[in-house]
């Protein structure tokens, strides 16, 4: 018999590591149980209410329907949940996951049965891809009715299994706050994760006596293991003897909350750190050593330092397709050290060398000393040539853009300048999926974790102003800027509405370029400029449909307009005077701005590119 | 590719087998044969898998099925270091001419009769995948009107058990 567990380092079984689980009596970190409430008879309704006040949760983001009705009532009474009634059930889970990313709090969406459910589905398989703790309760018809066909019904439990960390449908009400319990535990707990909680609307309407599970009972949930002290070692050794290490870090660092111990790694090894665009923030873009973003439209400096290192140590990342591009020539001659929550990340897309499975906040508490001691062993190592070799990179192919031919703005210089007139202290930006996300990613710069909130593995358009929106509510005193593009606004704009009817005073930049920015890139570079329906019809000298001004103001919003260069620092100030209202900015830019540097899809990072038919000489020095 | 088998202990819930299975198709896996049933704790099922796959793929879907909340506890089960045994029924027609020749093939193969009618025979056998192909090769010939087959189950020799640990688990839960 072997034990399917082929890395040493993973837990040598399926065992729990029950004795190193956190205890178990708080399903989440804001839980707040009230003693008082056990053994009280009440309506389901009413005990998803008192779980969900239970759980710790302040705000919730949802929209009634038939199935989920009997819940809505008891809701209204409740004085610890504020309800945010969003315009369409997917803003409501982006708003969740906004919320989440901005606070570390587990995120809450509610919708009803059949198409509020589905509509929950992009929001979750987003959660899902970039490990974002949250909630879903939906309603389902009732239990006798499942599996008739009935009106609004959906299995939407078997719809999310792929995409949630773990799902449930609940029939009968006496189950109803122990499920909630477990929600909360399993969303927050381990690799954060959507779980969703389908409760039949006959269980929300029967009675029974709740009953808050003093402790979560789930023994096949692994919380996560602690980092094995021997390959914790062996990873030090390596950073202790290495002559050209990269710390690669993405997400994970952000959600473990782990950004001080990456500071003190980051200082004590003087490696070289690329953060992912899941990690931007976790370490401050003005440290030395930060080299920006690897990938696809990474910094020429970060995407070099991991191919020519001698030592890449992943920190919860995942080695995605976006960043290694072609994988079999990604970081070629590199020592692979894997730190992960997730098992499951290791080994997954690259053979590791020393894999190391646990919380990163864990990881660093074990490698910083570890590396000390090595450090008194091996001495410091000699970096020197390293870094030459990396500043050359670094200021020879600096990021930049060149102006341009048309007039019009420059985007990046609109998102430059937003960046450099807002304090990263207080400021937190959100952005949809395209050219202006990575113009966002690249030319902010960012101080801070959680202030930068996106949709990085499932690249969800429209993905911008309801997580600003859910930002804004679980972080009230921070400004909150949504860097949208002019389709992305297109697709989830009217939760505008609910940001002036709630008083959510987010502003929106939307960098229009009067097109689908990024997929008319691809189509200037690799379909010779056949711009198959790629024009939006909003910017300079169209009929502008819409006009965002105008639907800015019919949503109860500041409508500004910026047209040019000249005038961006001005409408950025005025945008950022007005703090009891939503405001949205139409930047009307030029359509031809292209994001650089890339590499191609598919091609090896060696052939990035630094601006178009510019490719970097790699070996200067030689 | 090569097959493997996977001994799967997974919490009685509803919805765990179709979990268990999707995890193989989202990674375009094809399940050879796949069996569930109860194991000595009620709260218990295993869940027996039989899937052709490289190593590399095989340990990430098996780490990938780890992260089910409902299951307890995976052990791939070697060839040579466990029992593995699937339920053959086949349903032959034989009138009383061909009837002698097909009782010569049960007799061979230790297989048995379950059901008579005057022109058909039920066979049922149990053994190892390969000698249930080897019986119905030897049933080729004749007619052969339904076969039915359990997915594989599998158990390791010796005395170790690899329920008690999930047991633990589960009871101390």
């Amino acid at each position: 018999m072997a034990q399917v567990q082929a890395k040493p380092g993973a837990p040598a079984s399926r065992s729990r590591q029950a004795s190193s689980t956190p205890s178990l009596a708080h399903p989440t970190p804001q839980s707040n149980p009230d003693p008082a409430l056990n053994g009280v008879e009440m309506t389901g309704a009413q005990a998803i209410i008192r779980a969900l006040e239970n759980a710790g949760v302040t705000d919730v983001f949802g929209l009634p329907g038939g199935a989920i009705l009997p819940t809505y009532d008891p809701l209204m009474d409740s004085t610890r949940l504020r309800h945010i009634l969003v315009r369409h059930e997917q803003g409501a889970g982006h708003a969740a996951q906004g919320y989440a990313h901005a606070t570390g709090k587990v995120g809450v969406c509610i919708a009803t049965s059949g198409p509020g459910a589905t509509n929950l589905v992009t929001p979750i398989a987003d959660a899902n891809m970039d490990s974002i703790p949250m909630v879903a309760i939906t309603g389902q018809v009732g239990a006798a009715m499942i599996g008739t066909d009935a009106f609004q019904e959906a299995d939407i439990v078997g719809i999310t299994a792929p995409i949630t960390k773990h799902n449930v449908l609940v029939t009968d009400a006496a189950d109803i706050p122990r499920a909630i319990a477990e929600a909360f535990y399993i969303a927050s707990h381990g690799r954060p994760g959507p779980v969703l909680v389908d409760i039949a609307k006959s269980a929300q309407q029967a009675t029974a006596a709740f009953q808050w599970p003093g402790r979560i009972e789930l023994p096949g949930f692994n919380a996560g293991a602690r980092p094995h002290s021997k390959t914790v070692q062996e990873a030090a050794r390596l950073l202790a003897t290495a002559r050209r290490p990269v710390l690669y870090v993405g997400g994970g660092v952000i959600r473990s909350g782990a950004s001080a111990g990456l500071r003190k790694l980051t200082d004590l090894s003087g490696a070289a750190v690329v953060t992912t665009l899941m990690a931007r923030g976790a370490l401050p873009d003005s440290h030395p050593q930060h080299l920006g973003m690897p990938g696809m439209h990474g910094t020429v400096a970060a995407v070099a330092a991991l191919q020519k290192a001698d030592l890449v140590v992943s920190l919860g990342a995942r080695f995605d397709d976006r960043v290694t591009g072609a994988l079999d020539s990604f970081a070629p001659h590199a020592t692979i050290v894997h730190a992960d929550i997730d098992p499951a990340e290791i080994g997954k897309n690259r053979a590791v060398d020393v894999p190391i499975v646990g919380d990163l906040k864990e990881v660093f508490e074990a490698l910083v000393p570890a590396l000390a001691q090595e450090h008194e062993r091996h001495g410091k190592p000699d970096l020197e040539a390293w870094w030459a070799q990396l500043d050359d990179w670094r200021s020879t192919y600096a990021l930049g853009y060149t102006p341009t031919h048309d007039g019009l703005s420059s985007p990046q210089h609109v998102i430059q300048r937003l960046g450099e007139l807002n304090d990263p202290e207080s400021t937190i930006y959100t952005s949809g999926v395209g050219q202006h996300q990575m113009w966002a990613s690249q030319f902010i710069k960012y101080e801070r974790p959680n202030t930068w909130i996106n949709s990085g593995g499932l690249g969800t358009m429209g993905f911008s102003v309801p997580a600003a929106m859910g930002a804004q509510v679980g972080q009230p005193d921070q400004t909150v800027w949504a860097i949208d593009g002019d389709g992305c606004f297109q697709m989830t704009n009217q939760e505008l509405v609910t940001c002036a009817i709630n008083e959510i005073p987010i502003k929106v930049a939307i960098i229009n370029n009067s097109s689908l920015g990024m997929v008319r890139q691809w189509q200037t570079l690799f379909y010779e400029g056949r711009y198959s329906n790629t024009d939006l019809h909003t910017g300079h000298g169209t009929r502008r449909v819409p006009d965002f001004v105008k639907l800015a103001e019919a949503m109860g919003c500041v409508g500004l307009r910026c047209e040019s260069d000249a005038d961006v620092d001005a409408v950025i100030k005025r945008a950022n005077e007005i703090d009891d209202q939503p405001v949205v900015v139409d930047f009307t830019v030029s359509r031809d701005a292209m994001v650089w540097p890339m590499v191609a899809s598919g091609k090896s990072n060696d052939e990035i590119q630094y601006a178009r038919g510019i490719a970097p000489a790699w070996d200067r020095e030689d | 590719m090569t097959k493997h088998t996977l001994s799967v202990l997974v919490e009685n819930k509803p919805g765990v087998l179709a979990r268990v299975a999707g995890l193989f198709s989202r990674r375009a896996f094809n399940i050879h044969s796949l069996a569930v049933g109860q194991t000595e704790h009620p709260e218990i099922s295993r869940i027996t898998v039989v899937v052709d796959v490289d190593a590399l793929p095989l340990e990430q879907v098996t780490k990938q099925l780890n992260k089910l909340v409902h299951v307890l506890k995976i052990v791939e089960l070697e060839q040579d270091r466990s029992v593995q045994r699937d339920l053959l029924l086949v349903k032959v027609r034989a009138d009383s001419r061909q009837r002698t020749d097909v009782l010569q093939v049960v007799d061979l193969f230790r297989a048995h009769v379950v059901d008579v009618a005057p022109d058909s025979l039920v066979i049922e056998a149990v053994g190892a995948p390969e000698k249930l192909e080897a019986l119905l090769a030897a049933l080729a010939p004749h007619d052969v009107r339904e076969i039915v087959q359990s997915g594989t189950v599998a158990i390791g020799r010796g005395g170790r058990s690899i329920t008690e640990r999930a047991l633990d688990r589960v009871a101390s839960a």
